[in-house]
């Protein structure tokens, strides 16, 4: 369906990434935020807190980002769209209730815009070391998807991706801005409410004898009801069956946890989004994502510059993590270069994926600014006199 | 008597119940039950419309009812039953939103949700079985055990003074207040339809017995003596200042209605806010229940 034009700010904006966030949660039909303090986040909220009054909504500003992170869960439970925001320190708090929205399959969005850990770390510095944490950093077995846009603009239409993805797999989604992306002010292109796509919410159009809450189609995904829709359903974060009911025995926990793994791997290829230039014949791929792209980039076109065949393979989603693209393009490369703002964590996928097909070189940094070009120069340099494995 | 006799008599809270969740995890003598048949008795009196009414618990012995009623029910995290309550309430102010949760998981780990939602005053009933232990777990302190109680992260008796809740949640805030324990069926059910006619955080206190754990622990008899206890110990004082309501181990119960007071609700007052500050440009929220066509 299309975007309801009540949320949609058409029109060419000069705004940063924060506040571009705000405008595709606007646009993606979000009604809902609950939220804590904590930069270098905050503004996603600030202007939502200014514009959701005058398009039917509310945001809540909650006591910790304990509350705000399930708040918003109740709120989708009661037929919203909803999200929250928040930075390393809120996100760590967070952990606890992205498990619980993956184990009960409630559509929502978690935007976290990085800055440079652990603990309260660097307020308010980029970083991008919160990504593995994004896809472990609940307890058990699940899976989770999670977007890095490198541009305001991105912030934007990404936003309403993140919404679409909630709501066609039922889980929560990841926002991993950073904080130059989230302070970045660019040109952003708010198009007009026609032109924008929203999924709307998986709600059940059985009867309420027929209705089984977390019975499944042959997409793995089960249908909503909400509150007050006269269903009686239960909703619990203990291993259940499909009527919803807890179930503690073996069976059901393989049944369940299995179900939520498979509905993301199964759909890998439809998830997944990279930005890919010069890869065939090149030597050398560069991986990255988020603002370390953008630094990238420059990168990329000096060793151009110096005859050297460098590809360029941008993660939009970090996870479910592109492995098969990986490996294929493992056995026609020589090396992968990885730079991010962590000291190493999704070059360990690349790794992983590459399975020593191909060589894998990080170009680590602590966080707190971009990488130096010159840098990442280097390593690719490095890189493509290696031998070929 | 006839089959079909028998067949006709159904229990009035039976279809308040997921009898297909039944039996129950709760131990004989444990008084959740009994607060939940009270429930049940109060949606028949006052009666609700069921289809608007929601209940979240938390997690624990007495976060178990969401799974047993007939209603949309959530099963929450620990301590947060009360934060989603309050999404559900704001995303679809039409909900009556019942909080049924345990002491421990609304006093401890959700102490702070408990104390803003009150500051607040979200729209919520909130029913607390203060059983005076964590019983799931297996009979640890909780800031509701009294002083010299023996629990199993104490074994040497509890030195540190408990939770008085009533005067905790009047001091945040809340419009209703009410204490009573499961020897109080009739009040409980009095009480809580009484909530459910006010406006904004009503809170209920329900002392209840946990032989296996609080009781046995502490040599204080079966179910039997802790509804000896309460008939004999609790002294009806409606109105009595929060601050003098005070557990003991062993001592008098205060019951009664404590505070019965308005106060405009979070969702009146933000619509106040936002008329008075935006004018014709504010758009009130229940627009934001998304279409699901």
């Amino acid at each position: 369906m299309k975007a309801d034009p009540k949320g949609v700010l058409t029109g060419i904006h000069f705004m940063d990434g924060d506040h571009a966030c705000c405008e595709g949660a606007l646009a993606a039909g979000s009604r809902f935020a609950s939220g804590y303090p904590i930069t270098p986040s905050t503004e996603v909220v600030e202007r939502f807190a200014a514009r959701v009054p005058t398009v039917g909504g509310a945001f809540i500003q909650m006591e910790d980002e304990l509350a705000a992170s399930i708040t918003l869960q109740g709120a989708v439970w009661a037929g919203a769209k909803a999200f929250t925001v928040t930075s390393g320190p809120g996100f760590s708090l967070m952990m606890e209730h992205i498990g619980y929205a993956a184990m009960t399959e409630t559509p929502c969005v978690f935007v976290d815009v990085q800055r440079g850990g652990p603990s309260t770390g660097l307020p308010t510095l980029p970083a991008q070391a919160d990504m593995m944490q994004a896809r472990w950093g609940s307890h058990g077995d699940y899976e989770i998807i999670a977007l890095c846009p490198n541009s305001p603009q991105e912030c934007f239409d990404l936003t309403i991706t993140a919404f679409n993805l909630a709501e066609e797999y039922r889980v929560p989604v990841m926002f991993m801005m950073d904080e130059c992306v989230g302070h970045m002010t660019e040109k952003v292109v708010i198009p007009p409410a026609e032109q924008i796509e929203v999924v709307p919410r998986r709600h059940t159009k059985k009867s309420v004898e027929d209705y089984l809450p977390y019975g499944t189609n042959g997409d793995l995904v089960p249908e909503m009801a909400h509150a007050g829709d006269g269903y009686n359903f239960h909703v619990t974060g203990l291993t259940h069956d499909e009527r919803g009911y807890p179930d503690m025995t073996l069976p059901t926990q393989d049944k369940l946890v299995r179900r939520l793994q498979n509905k993301i791997l199964n759909a890998v290829d439809r998830i997944t989004m990279t930005e890919e230039e010069q890869i065939d014949g090149a030597d050398v791929v560069v991986i990255s994502y988020g603002i370390t792209s953008r630094v990238a980039q420059r990168a990329i076109e000096a060793a151009r510059k110096k005859g050297l065949r460098v590809g360029k393979l941008r993660l939009i989603t970090a996870w479910p993590f592109p492995e098969k693209k990986i490996r294929e393009l493992a056995a026609k490369v020589k090396a992968f270069v990885v730079p991010e703002l962590n000291l190493g964590q999704m070059v360990r996928e690349v790794e992983r994926a590459a399975a020593g097909q191909a060589k894998t070189f990080a170009v680590s940094h602590a966080g707190g600014g971009v990488h130096n070009p010159e840098d990442i120069l280097k390593v690719i340099v490095e890189a493509s006199r290696c031998r070929t494995v | 008597m006839s089959d079909s006799l028998i067949n006709d008599l159904v229990n009035p809270v039976e279809p308040f119940l997921r009898s297909d969740r039944i039996p129950h995890i709760w131990c004989p003598g444990c008084g959740i039950g009994t607060t939940v048949n009270s429930f049940a008795r109060a949606l028949i009196d006052s009666k609700i419309d069921l289809r608007s009414l929601a209940l979240v618990s938390g997690i624990g012995c007495t976060g178990r009812v969401a799974g047993y009623v007939k209603l949309d029910s959530f099963h929450t995290t620990h301590g947060r039953a009360i934060p989603f309550a309050t999404g559900l309430k704001l995303a679809n102010p039409k909900l009556n939103v019942v909080v049924y949760s345990g002491d421990g998981d609304l006093s401890a780990i959700g102490g702070n949700h408990l104390i803003h939602a009150a500051r607040r005053n979200i729209d919520l009933k909130v029913i607390c079985v203060n059983n005076l232990i964590y019983a799931m777990t297996g009979g640890q302190t909780a800031p509701t055990t009294p002083d010299h109680s023996t629990t199993s992260t104490n074994p040497y008796g509890v030195f540190e003074p408990s939770f008085n809740l009533p005067h905790l949640v009047e001091a945040a805030g809340a419009v209703y207040v009410a204490r009573w324990t499961t020897f109080h069926v009739r009040q409980i059910t009095k009480a809580m339809s009484e909530a459910f006619q006010k406006k904004g955080f009503s809170f209920i206190e329900i002392i209840s017995p946990c032989p296996t754990l609080y009781q046995r622990r502490n040599k204080m008899g079966d179910a039997l003596d802790a509804m000896k206890y309460y008939k004999e110990k609790s002294k009806v004082r409606h109105g009595a200042p929060t601050s003098e309501v005070g557990m003991t181990m062993t001592g008098e119960i205060i019951v009664g209605k404590f505070v019965d007071r308005e106060r405009p609700d979070y969702q009146t007052m933000m619509r106040a806010q936002y008329t008075e500050s935006l004018g014709e440009r504010y758009v009130e929220e229940p627009e934001m229940v998304c279409d699901c066509s």
